[in-house]
Formats: C-alpha cells, structure tokens, sequence
C-alpha cells in the first residue's frame, strides 16, 4: 500500500444513514446522516455511550453491512453500489479488524491465523507471506510461539495474534473494536502500543472504538457519538491533525 | 480450491468425535449397499449362467403355419369358422443363408442350425421317447459346451455314432459302445451306436436329448436337407430380446429370446433387482440426511468462526465449498471404509458362507459407490453450506 501518500483520504462518510427494520412498525434510525473524513495517518478513538451507534458505525465501515443512505467512500471508492464480492475483496486487503473477543480461529495455529486474511484471497501462502506473518508475530512479541492453538494463548496473546493477523494484508485503515476491552491493563498497553507503532510505520490509519477514557485520551484525534450523531470531532494539540 | 480444502479438513479434525460418527455411519450404510448388490449381482448371474448353461439365448424358427382364407366376393360376407392348423416339423427356409446373415450380425457371438424332432429309442423291449437334436457339431459346441459334460465316452456324432443323455443311458440299460435303435415313425428307423454320455444337470434333457449329425437327424424326420431351428448366443445375455426382435425383422422368421421362454424367471429376477434398488435407495437417503444433519449443526456451531472468515475476507461461494468439501469428503472416506468392509463381508461370505454360489468380486461397484457417495456428500452438503453462505457476517460474529 506503499503508493498512498501519507496524507492521502482513507475514509470518507457522505450523510450516512442506517435504518433498522424498515417497513416494519419498529422501524428506528440508528444513524441520522454522519459525514467524516479519515486521513492515512489518522489515529481516532471513536468513543460514545452504549446505544450511541458506534458498533453499527464501525460494521458500516468495516463493509460488513450496508448504510441505508449515504455514501462512505473507501480509498475514494465508492461502496454501496457494490455487490458483496466486490465489497468482501475490498474488506479483505483494505481493512484490519480488530474484536474485543479476538475471535482466532481454533482448527488453526497462530501462524496460520495470521495469515488467514492472505490464503482466503490467494490460497497457498508464499515463503515472502509466512516470513512476513512470522516476522509481525515477533514484533507483538509472539516469535516463538508460531506453532501454538489459540487455546494454548493466553487472552493477551490471543489478541496479539489477532493484531497482526489485522495487519497481515498491510491494509489501510485498521478498525478495532474495545480491542483492549478484556485485558488486564500490561497486555492493554502492549496492544496500543502495537497499534501507534503500526500506524507511524506503515501509515496505516486506526479507528478504535473504546469505552475507556484513558485510551482515547493517548490518541491524536477523538470522534464523539451521541445518540447516531457526530457529537464532536477533537484533535489532540500534537502537529499530526 | 486450496484453502476451501484446508478450512475444511481442519473443521472436520477439530470436530473428531462428530467426523468419527458420521463416517462409521456412512461406512455402514455403504457396506450394505455394497454386499447386497454384490450379492444379489452374484445371486442373478449364477441363475442365469446356470439356466442359460442348457439353452441358447435366442431360438429362431419358422412362422407358425395359419389358414390362409380366400378373400370374399364383393358384395358378400364370409362368416368362418376357423379350427387352429397343427404345426408339423418344417425347415426353415434358406435356412443355409439365414445362417450365414446371422453370422454377419453386430453383438451374435454363435450360430447354430439345428434339426430337432420327436421319435421312440427301443432297446429289446423297452421304449423311451426321444428328442432327436441333429447338430454341427462344431457350431453347437459354441452354444452349448456339451463336450464339457460329456461323462463316458468321447463327444462324436455322424457315421451311426450318437451321444446320449445320462437317464436315457440307465433307463434303457444302456453303455458307451452298445447298440440302441431309434424310431422316427413311419417305417424310419435306424440302429445307432452310443459314442458318449453326457450329463447336464437337467433331468428333462438328460433323459429325452439324444444328439445325432443333421443328415441322420433330417432322414430319420423325414427332412432332407432341412433345420428346424437356429440357436444364437449373443454378447450380452440382457440384450437377447433386442437383437431377437432384430433377426425377427431382418428374417421374417420368429426368433424367440430366452427372456421371452423364461418369463417367470425374468420376473423374478426383476422382482429382486426392484427390492435392492430400494434398500440401497433407502439407506443413501438416511445416509444423505445424517451427512446433513452433521453438517447443519456444525454450521450452527461455527457460526461465529464463519463470521471471522467472512470478515477476513472470505467470500460467499468460498465459504459454501468449504462446507461442500466437507459433505464430498464424508461421503468420499466413508464409501472407501464402507466399500471395504461390504468386500470383507463378501470375502466372508464365499469363505465361510453357505457357499451355495460365488459372489464375483467386481472392482467397478466399489469405483460407483465411491463417486455416488462423493456425489451423494455433496448434495447432502448444498442447504447446510447455503446457510454458511448466506450467514449475516454482523450477526455471526456477535454470535457466542
């Protein structure tokens, strides 16, 4: 993703919308139109009350579901005409994700987790692919336990795991969900920290929804969610913004 | 295909227990089927073989004569009263060139003119009735390879010599080397010696066949020159009724197949073959639906890793082979497991069975079982993959 200049438009939110159950009598506005801009070198914390949209946000621009209205445009793409083979290829090399549970996939090994994102696009892994999986394990300091299930992981590894299965496919806008939601707070610090690292470089932008004020507090730029609107957009007072 | 492949080998190793079942399920089902048919196969061609040991597959023979009735006048009505016309012993026409266009016919392996007809074998005071066969020896023996059962003497025919059956032989009191008169009616009668004894195994030919040359046959019938009959075998025994009903048109002769002569055995043998078609349609069905049923709760219970799979990039028809190859898979290994054991039970059964017969062992039923069990996965597989397929990711993975 080397050919996307570091102040290059990552996401654009054109008056998105997201309506559940229309037509029926319980129908509800989740979303009531949000235009936002995130840049390669973004780092944002999404943060908000439970309730206030932020999962159905990120689903949206995870492209794991579809506004409603609007437009979100990914890499300048424009996303909601496509259809899901289309959408699910984008997903898989433009964007990282990141749960609070971390959902690795126990038949298969670390090694082998991490390098998921790139065998589902483009089977049998090249030697280039695995030392590069190999070498992202070692830097969330898991170098050595390649061969390992995840249920041989403690819950702090198990979420490095999924750090760098997120970041495999070098995409450009690295989603997490309260990625650091279940850890105790050592392994939670290791994991931002991986995250800042990775964004300075590769120039990977990260969108990360918390609930913990701490957390938002140490990235560059804070997008607040009330109630399916854009409460406010703050940038911490470093040159990055 | 290789990462379907791997996903889903990888599933169905994590899910021991669950494939483990299955499989012997599977297994079983496939056994069945495979020593039925081989046995039922082994059962019908033994029947068959031993049935048609003693008989051509297609006789052909001359029309029955009808009464031909002169037409009316015009203008008058005919009222008749017919009586059905005796049928006496006739040649076939020509029958020297029918046996040459037989010859000349796709899927006709032996053709055999014969002259066949009724007379008395007397010794001193005792009198049989007889079924005199006047053969070609050579072209007979392609039929019927009575040479084989020939149990005293040697098989040869012409210059007086005839072969008789083994209850004829004790009933007359008869040897190889003695002497027996045979009457053909009418004053025609000759004294034959007894060259050889045979012994079919069918007490009806073994006590009436007496089999002579054509040229004694056809003088002792009063016939000259005549055959009464053609006897054909063909290559495949099941296609007798279709090349019967094609020397039928090419002759204008009447050519009856041995289905047509053993109605009743064709019946049952029918009858079998319809009620191992069912149990082996019945037991791939239980199969197809356990192979479901597995395959349904797994995606229930992988729900949230589909969800995974899908968000790392997975697409729609990826993840439905993934559940695809799973249902083959079952299929595949199980119809192997299976079609080995149904050939260890067959193994059994000509081992230490009844041993009433030999069930044959045929490679080819293990191939088909294998691919219709593969084939029969893969069906099995189609709802439960559609509903990996279309899982909401969303929804999947907030699944627990």
């Amino acid at each position: 993703m080397s050919e996307h200049d570091a102040g290059q438009e990552v996401l654009r939110l054109q008056g998105l919308k997201k309506r559940y159950n229309v037509g029926k009598p319980t129908e509800v506005e989740v979303l009531h139109g949000l235009d936002l801009r995130l840049q390669r070198q973004d780092f944002a914390a999404l943060v908000g009350a439970s309730g206030s949209g932020k999962s159905t946000l990120l689903n949206l621009i995870g492209l794991l579901d579809q506004p409603t209205a609007g437009e979100l445009f990914l890499l300048g793409e424009p996303t909601s005409a496509m259809d899901d083979a289309r959408r699910t290829a984008l997903r898989g090399s433009a964007i990282g994700f990141v749960f609070q549970f971390h959902h690795l996939i126990q038949a298969f090994t670390a090694l082998e987790n991490v390098l998921m994102p790139l065998m589902v696009a483009g089977g049998k892994p090249t030697r280039e692919q695995v030392e590069r999986a190999r070498g992202l394990l070692a830097e969330v300091g898991l170098a050595g336990l390649e061969q390992r299930k995840p249920d041989q992981l403690s819950g702090g590894q198990q979420q490095r795991v999924a750090v760098a299965r997120a970041l495999v496919s070098r995409p450009a806008l690295l989603l997490a969900d309260e990625p650091t939601g279940n850890l105790d707070s050592t392994s939670a610090a290791e994991v931002f920290q991986l995250f800042r690292s990775f964004n300075r470089e590769f120039g990977c932008a990260v969108l990360l929804v918390t609930h913990d004020p701490r957390l938002s507090a140490q990235c560059d730029r804070t997008v607040t969610l009330v109630d399916g609107r854009i409460a406010s957009d703050t940038r911490a007072s470093s040159p990055a913004g | 295909m290789w990462i379907e492949w791997t996903i889903a080998t990888r599933f169905l190793r994590e899910g021991k227990a669950q494939s483990t079942l299955i499989l012997v399920g599977i297994a079983v089902g496939v056994a069945v089927i495979v020593f039925l048919t081989a046995l039922i196969t082994g059962l019908q061609g033994n029947i068959v073989n031993r049935t048609l040991g003693t008989q051509a597959h297609i006789k052909v023979m001359p029309t029955e004569e009808a009464n031909r009735i002169l037409p009316p006048a015009a203008g008058s009505v005919q009222l008749v009263l017919e009586n059905k016309r005796a049928q006496r012993l006739r040649s076939i026409n020509n029958w020297q060139q029918v046996r040459d266009v037989l010859d000349t016919l796709p899927q006709v392996r032996a053709v055999s003119p014969v002259i066949s007809g009724p007379a008395f074998a007397r010794r001193g005071e005792a009198l049989e009735s007889v079924a005199l066969v006047g053969i070609d020896a050579a072209r007979y023996q392609r039929i019927i390879p009575i040479q084989d059962d020939v149990i005293a003497g040697v098989f040869r025919i012409g210059a007086g010599d005839a072969v008789i059956g083994k209850q004829l032989a004790s009933d007359l009191g008869l040897r190889v080397g003695d002497k027996l008169r045979l009457d053909g009616g009418q004053g025609r009668d000759s004294v034959v010696n007894v060259a050889g004894i045979f012994e079919l195994g069918v007490r009806e030919l073994d006590a009436r066949y007496v089999y002579l040359d054509m040229k004694q046959a056809q003088s002792l019938l009063n016939l000259p020159g005549a055959a009464t009959l053609i006897d054909v075998t063909v290559d495949d025994i099941f296609s007798a009724q279709v090349v019967a009903a094609r020397i039928a048109r090419l002759t204008g002769l009447k050519a009856e197949s041995w289905m047509e002569t053993n109605g009743q055995l064709m019946n049952a043998l029918r009858s079998q073959s319809l009620s191992t078609q069912m149990i082996s349609l019945f037991v791939a069905l239980s199969v197809a639906l356990g192979i479901a049923s597995v395959l349904s709760v797994s995606v229930v219970q992988r729900t949230r890793e589909i969800g995974i799979l899908r968000a790392m990039g997975t697409t729609r028809p990826q993840m439905l082979r993934v559940f695809l190859v799973q249902g083959a898979l079952f299929g595949l290994a199980g119809s192997l497991l299976g079609g080995v054991s149904g050939y260890g039970l067959v193994g059994a059964f000509n081992t230490f069975g009844p041993k009433l017969f030999y069930i044959p062992v045929d490679p080819w039923l293990l191939v088909a079982a294998s691919l219709l069990a593969t084939v029969t996965g893969i069906l099995s597989a189609a709802v439960p993959a559609r509903r990996a397929a279309r899982l909401d990711p969303v929804e999947a993975i907030r699944h627990v």
